[in-house]
């Protein structure tokens, strides 16, 4: 074996360095986060106290600072918005995967990539004059008069509210749940769906044996990549839910998210509400945090592995 | 009933392409009942695609379609108009590599094809399934697991669950292509003693590279050679006396 010139070494010692103090920038970055949220944060725990924040009034002229109904508006919403984008998603890489002619296929595969490039306020507005009207007068009064007698779809109609932002979401995650599932769909391996053919199966039966079910866990996967891009969502949701800070069972009311929250509030806060709103950024952090973890436990756990 | 039985798969003039290349050029065979028929050949020859054929998973295959005679029972299986998923419900086949289905346990796993066909349910299932797990020597080894993964077993074992799952709704005709050349000697052995078991039940047709399986395990053996059938009679005489020389040179691994 030949020594490797010196110089060539040099530059290899350099690149390693450099590429290394990114990486340790990247930490620092994440570390300097929480620091700075924790700080923004701690005068609302100091002044009003853990039972203020974890309360459910949100008015901060009487002082009361409770985040509850944000992480309620964040956690359903983006838990129904899941609900709708992912049948859509599956179907939607199903059908580009194994139905679709290839061409076909590529041509919808790449309008809905597309999808995940429009800007979020561009769905905002969508949502604030299609969507929104569209509920108000014919979706939202139907289910209020068929399902009724179910919480979730009683109460007075706004427009703007809960499901208006669900609905907004499930649009913006399906592309990220259509793009892992198509992944992941496409991973099965040949001999596997034939199998599934080779038992007599027709070929709907082998799509959701072969091909949906073995691919249980990229679809969670995929899931949860959804759902923590709807968790953080911000502009679009903010335009449509009606930014009340109140925890309602009924899907038509005007709610509030930790992002949206944060986002609405933050120019004219000051003092202890700056630092409650610190307090919802930090949370906000947390749980996307924790389900970024979750993921990847998920995906090592229940890798597609063969 | 005894009515004279007559040969059970009949094959005529069948050709079989991908894209427009033809793969096979006009294959004619017939296997009886009762039978273990190997197919040896070079690889890359037309024996998989001719199994393939036989259950029209060909057509399965990006490109794949195939032309001629397939005769099951009397019945054609590329008449027009006829389902390919009723033919497969009568003709299993085993894989090179087993394929367990990973989402399901070792018991869904064999009751799958009997639930996709609607043949049993309840206690009824549980007994088939355990039937077939016998048959294919397995039951021994997995009745305290039953709802363990398919994927938690050992490469023989995985392929004997793929042969309980294929034998489970009791197919006339199983196909086996290369069912132990990802396996080790031990599980092969087995899997070896499995087909001479089964064959009071089944027809097999097994595409083999091992000369030696080929003549341990078979009746009648077939030698494939570039898309054509060269030569098909008694496994004794195709490794004994073969009439083709080409036959000869291969078995005695002068090419190949």
């Amino acid at each position: 074996m030949k020594d490797i010139p010196v110089e060539k070494n040099l530059v290899d010692l350099f690149f390693r360095r450099t590429l290394y103090g990114f990486a340790v920038l990247a930490f620092l970055l994440l570390g300097g986060l929480f620091v700075f949220l924790i700080d923004l944060g701690l005068p609302a725990f100091k002044e009003v106290g853990l039972g203020n924040l974890m309360s459910l009034e949100w008015n901060p002229p009487l002082k009361s600072f409770g985040i509850l109904p944000f992480i309620y508006g964040t956690l359903v919403s983006s838990l129904l918005a899941l609900v709708f984008s992912t049948p859509i998603s599956v179907a939607a890489a199903l059908f580009l995967t194994e139905i679709a002619p290839r061409r076909i296929g590529a041509v919808f595969g790449f309008l809905v990539e597309m999808l995940a490039a429009i800007p979020s306020v561009v769905y905002g507005l969508w949502g604030l004059f299609v969507v929104i009207p569209w509920l108000r007068t014919s979706v939202e009064p139907f289910l209020r008069k068929s399902l009724g007698f179910i919480p979730l779809f009683s109460g007075p109609i706004y427009g703007v509210g809960m499901l208006a932002a669900g609905l907004i979401l499930a649009i913006m995650i399906t592309p990220t749940i259509t793009a892992i599932c198509k992944e992941v769909f496409g991973a099965v391996p040949r001999p596997l769906k034939e199998g599934v053919l080779a038992l007599g199966s027709t070929r709907s039966e082998m799509l959701w044996i072969g091909v949906v079910s073995s691919s249980r866990s990229g679809i969670l996967g995929g899931m949860i990549l959804g759902l923590s891009r709807a968790l953080g969502e911000t502009m679009a949701v903010t335009m449509v839910i009606g930014n009340t800070a109140e925890i309602s069972m009924s899907l038509f009311a005007p709610h509030q998210t930790m992002a949206s929250a944060v986002a609405s509030e933050v120019a004219e806060a000051t003092g202890v509400h700056l630092s409650a709103l610190g307090v919802v950024g930090l949370v906000l952090l947390l749980i996307s945090g924790c389900l970024f973890l979750f993921l990847r436990w998920s995906l090592r756990k229940g890798g597609y592995s063969r | 009933m005894m009515t004279p039985s007559p040969a059970l798969l009949e094959v005529k003039g069948l050709k079989a392409y991908v894209e427009s290349t033809e793969i096979l050029h006009g294959i004619d065979l017939g296997v009886s009942r009762q039978e273990v028929v190997a197919f040896i050949g070079p690889s890359g020859c037309g024996k998989s695609t001719f199994l393939r054929c036989l259950n029209r998973l060909h057509e399965e295959t990006p490109g794949g379609r195939a032309e001629g005679r397939v005769s099951l029972e009397g019945q054609d299986i590329y008449a027009s108009g006829t389902d390919p998923v009723r033919i497969r419900r009568r003709i299993g086949m085993v894989f090179q590599k087993p394929n367990p289905f990973p989402s399901m346990s070792i018991f869904e796993n064999v009751a799958s094809g009997l639930r996709l066909n609607r043949i049993a349910k309840g206690v009824e299932l549980e007994a088939r399934v355990e039937a077939a797990l016998r048959e294919a020597a397995l039951w021994n080894e997995v009745k305290d697991k039953l709802d363990a993964s398919g994927m938690s077993l050992s490469g023989g074992q995985q392929q004997r669950l793929c042969i309980a799952r294929a034998l489970a709704v009791k197919p006339p005709v199983l196909l086996m292509d290369e069912p132990t050349s990802a396996l080790d000697p031990v599980s092969t052995a087995k899997i070896e003693e499995l087909v001479i078991q089964l064959k009071k039940e089944t027809t097999i047709l097994m595409v083999t590279h091992n000369m030696q399986q080929a003549a341990r395990i078979s009746d009648r053996t077939a030698f494939f050679l570039y898309g054509d059938l060269v030569e098909y009679g008694p496994t004794t005489k195709v490794f004994t006396t073969p009439s083709d020389r080409r036959t000869e040179e291969y078995i005695t691994g002068r090419f190949g």
